[in-house]
């Protein structure tokens, strides 16, 4: 009876710790982010001077529009190939569909790092002008296999009879595409691409190598901006970042939720 | 002559090593219940899918109404379908659902809910439009899944074991309410199951399949009383297959030599003396007596007791075999132990089996 005690303890103790070293690092910049000091050790009183000041900051709002941009057209993007390619491949049984499977999950396994020195390599042999095309070209690729497995995965859940019905009841390809299987898997599409979204905003190593001179997205500028000190800026925006991924969060839980509820047989 | 709807023409299909359908050919006629019987994987699922064109025969062809349909994508074809596991569609109420394939064909909308109303009536779910699919018991979906099929009125509607995930009682009275929808509305079914009683409950015609061929095909009582091989005996009620030896051929009726015994069976003109031969007695068809009797095998009860209602002995003979026998009364004759001899109508006895001679068309 005691050892159990002292396991269940010991077991509470274990997941507080490993809580806290997750998200204390987070909560230390929320909080500097409110710190009236600039020299960030300690804490100078409340204020919200921080925020104003990065409203006014242009370069760094200019790197956020442009990081917005990049993941929004980016996911997009990726949303329309990724779902293609999954409900094409599930549609399909042929030899060589295992090998274009995991060939099409692979910018995920390939270390971030190679990825971006290929596309740098790619784009200055087919001298493309670095710059957003680059970047949205390498975020697509890369925000693809997100939103492939997820449909893949919902596809795969998928009673391929219901499909079958609408052709019987006289429904070409394209209306049970859009009658049919695009509404049933719509949360999976949804989700992988907020998923996307999320990994794009993020990005600074492939970002790092295929942006021009003239773009900056958030992570690249934040990242260059630590050999010169981090400003407490930074942390107000990486406050208001961390805000935005919780909503976004939030948002997939309720969608995946409502989903669940819908379908449950 | 007779007025043909649905024409299947040397069907043949393979998945891999497996040789789904080995040369299917059938005509049904107009307004037919016909009824596709075998086990799992004896073609009868692929068959069905043939002819509503979710999948492609190697070779052979499809005629509906006798224009040739094959190759043709499922939405052209004159069929439709009730599967197995209902396929409602789960995003759209019992309304969408049912007028489906009327808004795909651009209906007048007050046509369409007068339709999907008259449906939905028709199937004993009035008033039902509004519920989504997951609000429906497996019974009521099927219904659904019924009307879908049924409001475009199709020149042949394809049910693949539409009552398979039902349980009994439910199963029995969809069984009587789907023939009930067969008569009124005069459409013609091809429904497909593994389940005999099923099969002989509502088919005109049964067409029993193994191993992707054809095995048989008749009415009920056909199939039941003449099965012409043991696999359709077997797979058709309770069968007694009894070898023996043919002693004197002649037309009426034939005498056999089973082991010791001597007993007569329904003839056949393919019968010659000295050829060995199987024939089937039904259950319910086997007689038992308790004295020793002349063209009667002897056998001690090894079982008695009841199985569906109805009483069963199940008895041993001398070498081993094992025979059945059903009885609807209840008297308690027989003891387990006891001798008793079994014999049969001569005409009830029959050859299965035998080599064929010029096969007439399954009609």
């Amino acid at each position: 009876m005691k050892t159990a005690k002292r396991a269940e303890r010991l077991r509470t103790a274990y997941l507080a710790l490993l809580l806290l070293f997750l998200y204390l690092p987070m909560a230390v910049v929320i909080l500097y982010s409110f710190n009236a000091s600039k020299t960030d050790a300690r804490w100078a009183g409340f204020t919200l001077d921080w925020y104003r000041k990065l409203l006014h900051n242009r370069a760094l709002m200019e790197a956020l529009v442009n990081s917005l941009v990049l993941a929004g057209f980016s996911c997009l993007s990726a949303a329309v190939v990724g779902t293609l390619g999954a409900v094409g491949l599930a549609r399909r049984d042929f030899k060589a569909k295992g090998l274009l499977e995991s060939l099409s999950t692979l910018p995920i396994m390939i270390p971030e790092i190679i990825l971006g020195m290929a596309f740098l390599a790619f784009f200055s042999f087919l001298s493309i002008p670095f710059g957003m095309p680059t970047l949205v070209l390498a975020h697509t690729t890369f925000c693809i296999p997100y939103i492939f497995l997820v449909v893949k995965g919902r596809l795969a859940g998928l009673d391929p009879s219901i499909g079958e019905a609408a052709r019987d009841l006289g429904a070409s390809e394209a209306r049970m595409f859009l009658d049919v299987t695009l509404p049933l898997i719509a949360p999976a599409v949804l989700s992988g691409t907020l998923l996307a979204f999320a990994m794009s905003l993020d990005d600074v190593v492939i970002s790092f190598f295929v942006t021009g001179p003239a773009t900056n997205t958030l992570p690249v500028k934040i990242y260059s901006q630590i050999k010169t000190g981090v400003s407490p800026e930074i942390n107000a925006l990486c406050t208001l970042m961390l805000l935005a991924t919780f909503l976004i969060i939030c948002a997939l839980g309720a969608v995946s939720k409502a989903s669940e509820k819908r379908h449950d047989d | 002559m007779d007025d043909i709807i649905l024409e299947l023409d040397g069907l043949q299909k393979t998945f891999g090593a497996v040789e789904a359908l080995k040369g299917i050919s059938l005509s049904i006629r107009r307004g037919e219940f016909i009824t596709f019987l075998g086990p799992s994987g004896c073609g009868k699922t692929t068959m069905l899918r043939c002819i509503a064109g979710l999948e492609e025969p190697e070779s052979g062809r499809v005629l509906i109404s006798g224009e040739d349909m094959t190759g043709w994508e499922p939405n052209k074809r004159p069929v439709n379908t009730v599967f197995q596991n209902y396929a409602l569609f789960p995003h759209r109420n019992v309304f969408d659902n049912v007028a489906y394939s009327l808004k795909l064909r651009k209906v007048e909308k007050e046509e369409i809910r007068r339709r999907v109303a008259g449906m939905l009536e028709l199937v004993q779910l009035p008033g039902f439009e509004k519920r989504m699919p997951n609000q429906l018991s497996g019974g009521q979906r099927q219904r659904v899944a019924i009307a879908r099929a049924l409001i475009n009125n199709p020149a042949v509607l394809l049910l693949d074991e539409p009552l398979g995930a039902l349980d009994l009682q439910l199963r029995r009275q969809m069984q009587a309410e789907l023939k009930r929808l067969q008569k009124q509305l005069g459409i013609t079914f091809l429904y497909i199951t593994h389940d005999q009683e099923e099969a002989v409950n509502m088919s005109d015609r049964i067409v029993v399949m193994r191993e992707g061929a054809i095995e048989q095909a008749g009415t009920p009582s056909e199939i039941y009383d003449r099965p012409k091989t043991s696999f359709v005996a077997g797979f058709v009620g309770t069968a007694n297959l009894i070898d023996g030896v043919i002693e004197k051929a002649s037309a009426g009726t034939a005498l056999v030599r089973i082991g010791q015994t001597k007993a007569e069976i329904a003839g056949s003109p393919l019968f010659a003396e000295g050829d060995k031969v199987r024939f089937l007695v039904r259950s319910e068809n086997l007689l038992l007596f308790t004295e020793p009797r002349a063209g009667c095998l002897p056998a001690l009860v090894a079982e008695y007791g009841y199985a569906g209602g109805m009483l069963r002995i199940v008895l041993e003979t001398g070498n081993g075999a094992r025979l059945i026998a059903s009885r609807q009364g209840v008297g308690a004759e027989f003891a387990v132990g006891q001798t008793v001899w079994a014999g049969w109508p001569p005409k009830s006895a029959v050859p299965v089996d035998l080599p064929e001679i010029g096969e007439e068309k399954a009609l």
